[in-house]
């Protein structure tokens, strides 16, 4: 089945069931990143461009090997951006690739509403990877892919999220995401770091993490930024360790084979303990290999190549 | 042309409580008469039947962006696109650059806009030398030059001492204090209002706290010095409050409010639409709200358009990184008569109070009147008229407006300042 959407910019206006083709799809691929040999022809011919304004070599990496395990050609633009000194401005950069010629565009921004501002001047498909602290759109559907798999069910279990869910875009899309799979969302953060009106997203709030944590089948947990304290978010990384850190006496009051997530790369010792991250109950490293499988499944749909479930004949 | 009549409209003049089918006589730039049925010999009629004929209507909040901003509007753009939206008098806010902090700015901008012609430019003057909100600008030397009020717009003024100051100072020469109520501190990297949106876009958000207290600052610094205090384009319910509450106590205050903070919200913002980043910026449909009770019940006097022009470059980012601001003046009246007028919030004559007599009362000039002997300033308007807006016809160089394609009632079918036709609707 085809998606709906041309595009992936974000859960919030995806339908449920451009969310549950993705999942399905993104099970074969895994299939394909468990073997040996992990090349497969199906983009064989089709090319793709990364366009990262912020550095991420994670997100990019696992986008750069989704094209290529799928044969597919894949360029990297990189653009060092600031308000002040913009260089060649964004719609002019889209321009320049539409006349690449190129399927797909991958975009990571800081600006919120960058890839839609792109996707209105292309005809290539554009994954959002990241823009501000909007969305995230792959990195919650590999959290959910990774739920799912983990747990054979997302409908009905309970998810916190914890920290930072101001300056977060995988909070955003993993609350649209999780809501329309049917989870119970609840978050937890300082309250300088919690937006406003955030319950009308149809999520507890919570600024105790404890309470958020209770009887929870999967725990999120946010990166903290050093910046945020300097701006006065927050009076330390001691103190946000000691008050919202997860360690295992935190974990206490989640469901004994809680799912601890993580999207990476860890503050081991401030968000997240060590013991928790190195845990079996922690799904961090699974995670990346499902990034991978994820944007596999996203860039075969939206490039096309044969029906789903053939690639796993590959 | 001497000797000019507007025939048969119906004049609504809220500075004389006239609203009546009426001719106007006008000679040598002045009004003589406004009466029915006037016969003259040799005199130029102008069939005004079936059109609204009001005193030339008045914008005290416009940024005219020259001398330093020509690419965004000079003053000769910003004039037709004044003319083009009915306004005969325009107050041109002091962010130039050089700024209008000193006299020979000043007088550059009153020379420009005479040799220009088509409108009045009264110039705002700086409150601090450079915009610096450090030291007062020389505001009575400005005076002399022909400012009609004082303002850091879009530098709000931080430092609470330099405002007593300039409150205290500027009453000498009765010019109002506008100002552009912000706590720069509060308000930080914010691009939108903080609120749902904010939090569903992931945006920095400016609170509506920002705004409201600088202007419970400033009301008490008013009410503290006497002064003469004017909020620039109010955009909170909760401001709506401190001035509706401050004017009960008898201090000397009043307030305008934009077109765009009684029609939108900030769930336009949506769109990612650069056109709808300004500052104040869109607030909830709550504070929509309130401005519009603020203006039926008189707490907010004037309606502005705070007209600031940008370039396609300006605009034409990311949202992060676009230029705050609205072209407006080729949209505020049709936008009053669809938005306050036709939906009963304001009768027309209010209406036209809050865009002539009330904002020139505020800065103090002889305009807004079609009383026998005042310049003849005059705006007719045809409100049944339904148009869409296209900023492809813009006359101002600022092409940003987010209400394009919009449909609305009422078009400027001419623009008379001094007796002369500085603009008429050729109808297309
Ligand atoms: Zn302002």
């Amino acid at each position: 089945m085809p998606l709906k959407c041309r595009d992936i910019l974000g859960l919030e206006h995806m339908e449920t069931d451009d969310i549950k083709i993705i999942l399905k799809t993104a099970e074969s691929f895994k299939q394909i990143l468990e073997r040996d040999i992990k090349k497969v022809p199906t983009l064989r011919g089709k090319s793709m461009v990364t366009l990262f304004y912020e550095p991420s070599t994670r997100t990019r990496s696992s986008f750069e090997l989704a094209g290529k395990y799928m044969s597919a050609d894949v360029i990297n633009f990189s653009k060092a951006t600031s308000s002040v000194n913009k260089g060649e401005t964004l719609k002019d950069t889209a321009k320049t690739i539409e006349m690449m010629g190129v399927e797909t565009v991958v975009i990571r921004h800081p600006a919120a509403g960058a890839p839609h501002m792109l996707a209105r001047h292309l005809d290539a498909a554009v994954v959002n990877a990241g823009d501000g602290a909007h969305e995230h759109p792959t990195q919650a559907l590999l959290d959910l892919f990774t739920i799912k798999q983990k747990k054979g069910k997302i409908e009905g279990l309970k998810v916190a999220i914890i920290g930072d869910i101001l300056h977060s875009r995988v909070a955003r899309s993993n609350i649209w995401g999780l809501k329309k799979m049917g989870a119970e969302v609840v978050t937890a953060g300082p309250k300088t770091l919690l937006p406003p009106f955030l319950d009308e997203l149809g999520v507890k709030v919570y600024t105790k993490v404890e309470d958020a944590i209770d009887n929870a089948d999967v725990v999120n947990i946010l990166r903290i930024q050093l910046e945020r304290q300097k701006k006065g978010l927050f009076p330390s990384l001691r103190e946000y360790s000691i008050i919202f850190g997860i360690d295992s006496d935190k974990l206490k009051y989640a469901k004994e084979d809680v799912l601890i997530m993580h999207p990476g790369p860890l503050n081991r010792g401030i968000e997240i303990s060590s013991e928790v991250a190195d845990s079996d109950r922690s799904s961090i490293n699974e995670q990346v290999t499902n990034g991978v499988a994820v944007r596999m499944a996203i860039l075969y749909l939206l490039m096309g190549g044969g029906k789903p479930g053939e690639q796993a004949n590959y | 042309m001497n000797r000019l009549i507007i025939k048969g409209g119906r004049v609504i003049d809220p500075s004389q409580g006239i609203d009546k089918i009426s001719d106007i006589f006008i000679e040598k730039g002045k009004i003589k008469a406004v009466e029915e049925n006037i016969s003259i010999e040799n005199a130029e009629i102008i069939d005004a039947s079936g059109k609204i004929v009001t005193p030339g209507l008045i914008d005290i909040h416009v940024h005219l962006r020259e001398p330093g901003f020509e690419a965004k509007e000079d003053i000769e753009s910003g004039s037709m696109s004044a003319a083009a939206g009915g306004f005969t008098s325009v107050a041109c806010m002091p962010n130039t650059n050089p700024p209008a902090d000193n006299k020979s700015v000043v007088e550059f901008i009153t020379e420009k806009a005479k040799r220009v012609g088509l409108v009045n430019v009264y110039p705002i003057g700086a409150i601090s030398k450079g915009l610096k909100g450090e030291e007062l600008s020389e505001i009575g030397d400005m005076k002399h030059s022909g400012i009609v009020g004082i303002s850091d717009d879009g530098e709000p003024v931080m430092n609470s001492n330099l405002m007593r100051r300039a409150l205290e100072y500027s009453s000498m020469f009765e010019l109002p204090v506008i100002s552009h109520c912000e706590d720069l501190n509060m308000s930080g990297e914010g691009v939108i209002n903080e609120g749902l949106t904010s939090t569903i876009l992931g945006m920095t958000g400016i609170p509506a706290t920002a705004e409201e207290i600088m202007a419970a600052r400033d009301i008490r610094i008013a009410e503290f010095t006497g002064g003469k205090l004017h909020i620039a384009h109010v955009s909170t319910k909760g401001c709506v409050e401190l001035i509706r509450q401050a004017k009960a106590k008898g201090i000397n205050v009043t307030a305008e409010a934009t077109p765009h903070h009684f029609t939108l919200t900030d769930e336009s913002v949506k769109t990612f639409d650069t056109n709808t980043k300004v500052n104040p910026p869109l607030r909830t449909a709550e504070d929509v709200e309130a401005v519009r009770q603020g203006l039926k019940d008189g707490t907010i006097d004037a309606i502005v358009t705070d007209h600031a022009p940008h370039t396609i470059e300006d605009k034409e980012v990311e949202y992060d990184y676009a230029s705050f601001g609205i072209s407006g003046l080729e949209t505020s009246l049709p936008l009053v008569i669809t938005y306050l007028v036709n939906t009963g919030i304001l009768t027309l004559s209010q209406a036209i109070e809050k865009m002539t007599i009330n904002p020139a009362n505020i800065i103090n000039v002889p305009k807004g009147t079609l009383k026998p002997g005042s310049d003849a300033d005059i705006t007719i308007i045809d409100i049944e008229k339904s148009i869409t807006v296209d900023t492809k016809k813009f006359k101002s160089k600022g092409k940003n407006s987010p209400f394009n394609g919009w449909e609305l009632k009422g078009s400027v079918a001419m623009t008379i300042k001094s007796g002369n036709i500085v603009y008429k609707n050729n109808g297309d």
